[in-house]
């Protein structure tokens, strides 16, 4: 009755608790699995995760006015904004001024706060090099220096963009701004842009999406269906393009599209349309979609294949020996089955066609640009990042927001990429 | 262990290796500038010249799509690779106020002219407008036309006949961006070229400019990069087509398109070199500097592309095409200045970011 307890424990040969020596080649295993992983989630974290991070914090800083014109941004701490500031903060703004051309870091303010206002770069750079010159009363020398100084909008603007964080990077993104009295409101119509291409992003992915579908399945039910030797060779049609680079495939899209080019060669040719009436095929939207369209096929055609491939033929026939009629044992069997695969080459073209931007700026003149066209362009050319990270993180949250909707309609377990 | 004692082994030889590469060239520079036919002019009459008088500096090139970009990303990572940066004056003002480039003294850290002209004489007036920026070359953008395309009646010659329709029908090829085709289209509307900047300067000179582009809009194609011009025009796909004069130098007399210059209305703008601050050759980089902006050298490099060097001394010193024979005087933008403008940078510097996001809004709005 009283038998020891360790007499029930299991043990293994060597006399340890089976429990203790399952845990310890548990953990080893752990520690092997994990080691294994480390290196993936090492270049994750320093290529995707902080780089996004980087960015949702570059969206929001603010860091130019407060750190170079420390005294200024104090002394209009207090400002109630109603009139041009008093003697004190003037000769605040001197004193940053004259350090800030000391350091040569003036001109970060000036290019910061000429995103809000135009000129305001000329005004902060013409007065921070005679700023070591100025006399005391500083107010009337800067007055008398420039006008603008005499302005509540600029002080205004300064004491707005003084806190460390700001929201005016997320105000232009989406059209609207701070106005002179600092209250939010819509952007000028002449100066609204970003809305237009956010809409106009969208509408072109889904667009590329559906066509990619209409185009693809046909292309994978064949490869999904025809004899090895026949299918053989048209996979090697459907990858060579894919493994061909992306610059050649699209000058190529130029050479066929342009209005002297081959397309339009062959429609004069035969007498579709006259040598005057060309077609506009490329420098547009159609152009955009058209080489979007070939580039991004793949993306659908292969997962759709792959889906396909494992659905039986049999299921086809038992349905005709049922009394189907082909189109509908087609319809209620076959295409409900594909739907996985749908499912994935959908989203991956999406998302692709979403960020997509060296095919859209070669081929898309005005109306066919997209919004990475303008994030790159903020990035390289205007140098305005804060804009850029403000675009960027908008962009992120649509294409979480749409995975979402679409995990939540299609189910993203249903989705099969192979 | 073996395969520890043979990588071992393998590193080591590699150490020697890099060992004796660094030891053929004492000091690396990497010196950054556009690519094609622009760096090769270069490196005929700057780097190749320098490299054999000195033969323990390594002059690398890189090439770049302009812009501050990558200058401004190397500044906030704190390491600065690249040692001097060929820019456009617009980019060299606005990386000198951002204090990413360091100030240059033209007159002690540059030769002066062979007649003993200082330096900061002998370059053009109104070139020196940025102290971390030493002009190299004057460039235009100017525009061209193709020669068969209006057989019957007058060849177009201003800025004028760019912008009707009716009289010179077909497409165009503009850059797309607002610097230049504002001032174009206030050219065009009848503004003397010497006021441009005071009209461009008021709301409504603005109202006027954007107005007199809308009505060429619908027969614009709007390129980005500097080679698409030129072969548009080359296509047929367009007949008149704005482009940078080197490389429309380049399609006329290299390739022998059917091309003409119009210089009426030519925006001239200036290129030449920046030092990237914190870089850690300072010192080698400014005797390369002094080398490649002497007299002798701006006017070698005019033997190899179309662009018209930045110093009066070299003017007279221009000689034929290197390859072609042609005599290079008559393609020189600074022949024409009186024809054309230099774009206002101070205006731009000013403008730019509701001008670009105006002309962005614009060119969305069809």
């Amino acid at each position: 009755m009283a038998t020891a307890p360790a007499d029930t424990v299991m043990r293994t040969v060597d006399g340890t608790p089976l429990k203790v020596s399952l845990r310890r080649a548990m953990r080893r295993r752990k520690l092997a699995a994990l080691g294994l992983v480390m290196p993936l989630f090492v270049f994750i974290l320093f290529s995707f995760i902080l780089p996004i991070a980087d960015m949702l914090f570059r969206s929001v800083e603010n860091p130019q006015v407060v750190t170079i014109m420390p005294e200024t941004t104090a002394a209009l701490q207090g400002w109630d904004g109603n009139e041009v500031p008093d003697e004190a903060v003037f000769a605040a703004l001197v004193a940053d001024l004259v350090a800030g051309s000391e350091s040569r870091e003036i001109g970060k303010v000036a290019t910061r706060l000429n995103y809000e206002i135009s000129g305001m770069r000329g005004l902060i750079m013409k007065s921070a090099r005679r700023a070591d010159r100025l006399e005391a009363p500083y107010r009337e020398a800067l007055i008398d220096l420039d006008k603008d100084w005499n302005d509540i909008s600029v002080w205004k603007l300064i004491q707005r963009e003084g806190a460390p964080f700001t929201a005016s990077y997320y105000l232009s993104a989406i059209d609207m701004r701070y106005d002179d009295s600092g209250e939010i409101a819509a952007q000028p119509t002449d100066r609204q842009i970003y809305v237009t291409l956010f809409l106009r992003t969208l509408w072109i992915s889904l667009l590329i999406t559906f066509m990619t579908l209409l185009l693809g399945f046909p292309v994978a039910y064949l490869l999904a269906t025809l004899p090895l030797k026949y299918s053989n060779l048209l996979m090697i049609m459907v990858l060579l393009p894919f493994w061909t680079s992306l610059l050649v495939r699209t000058t190529s899209w130029i050479a066929m599209l342009q209005q002297q080019g081959v397309l339009n060669d062959l429609l004069v040719w035969s007498g579709l349309v006259s040598d005057d009436g060309r077609l506009e095929l490329m420098h547009n939207q159609t152009g955009t979609v058209v080489a979007m369209t070939h580039i991004l096929l793949p993306f659908m055609v292969l997962p759709l294949y792959s889906v396909m491939r494992t659905i039986s033929p049999s299921f086809m026939r038992a349905a005709q020996s049922l009394g189907a009629p082909r189109f509908l044992a087609f319809w209620r069997v076959y295409a409900p089955l594909t739907l996985p695969g749908v499912g994935a080459g959908a989203i991956l073209v999406f998302i692709l066609a979403i960020g997509y931007y060296i095919t859209p700026a070669l081929v898309g003149g005005t109306s066919g640009q997209l919004i990475s066209n303008f994030i790159a362009y903020h990035m390289q050319s205007s140098l305005n990042w804060g804009l850029a990270a403000a675009l960027g993180s908008i962009l992120l949250s649509c294409v979480l927001l749409l995975y979402y909707i679409y995990n939540r309609i299609v189910g993203i377990e249903n989705m099969k990429l192979g | 262990m073996i395969p520890g004692k043979h990588s071992i082994a393998i590193a080591a030889s590699i150490l020697a290796l890099s060992a004796t590469a660094a030891s053929a060239a004492d000091v690396e520079l990497n010196v950054v500038s556009w690519g094609g036919a622009y760096t090769r002019s270069q490196l005929n009459a700057y780097q190749k010249p320098y490299m054999a008088e000195h033969p323990e500096v390594q002059l690398n090139s890189v090439d770049y799509s302009g812009g501050l970009a990558e200058v401004r990303a190397q500044s906030e990572a704190g390491n600065v690779t690249w040692d001097l940066v060929d820019t456009l004056l617009a980019d060299a003002i606005t990386g000198c106020d951002e204090g990413l480039f360091m100030p240059i003294d033209v007159d002690t850290d540059l030769d002066p002219a062979p007649d003993g002209t200082p330096a900061s004489e002998d370059f053009l007036e109104g070139t020196l407008l940025s102290e971390c920026f030493i002009p190299q070359i004057i460039y235009s953008t100017a525009f061209a036309y193709r020669t068969d395309a209006f057989q019957n009646g007058e060849q177009p010659s201003t800025m004028a006949d760019v912008f009707d329709l009716e009289k010179f029908p077909g497409k165009r090829t503009l850059q797309k961006s607002p610097i230049n085709n504002l001032e174009w289209a206030l050219i065009a509307d009848g503004v003397p070229v010497d006021e441009v900047y005071d009209v461009l300067d008021t709301p409504e000179g603005k109202d006027r400019a954007f107005a007199k582009l809308d009505s060429i809009k619908g027969d614009v194609i709007w390129w980005t990069e500097g080679a698409v011009p030129a072969q548009l025009l080359a296509d047929g796909e367009v007949v008149f087509g704005t482009g940078y004069n080197g490389r429309l130098f380049a399609a006329i007399e290299e390739e022998g398109q059917p091309l003409a210059m119009i210089w009426d209305g030519q925006a001239m703008d200036i290129d030449g070199w920046a030092i990237p601050a914190d870089g850690s050759n300072i010192e080698e980089v400014k005797k390369f500097l002094r080398f490649a902006t002497d007299t002798q050298r701006l006017a070698d490099q005019a033997k190899w592309i179309s662009y018209g060097p930045a110093r009066k001394s070299s003017l007279p010193l221009v000689d034929k095409h290197a390859e072609l024979g042609i005599d290079m005087g008559p393609h020189m933008p600074t022949r024409y200045a009186d024809q054309g403008f230099l774009i206002d940078f101070e205006w731009w510097a000013d403008n730019k970011d509701a001008m670009n996001e105006r002309f962005n809004s614009w060119l969305a709005r069809s």
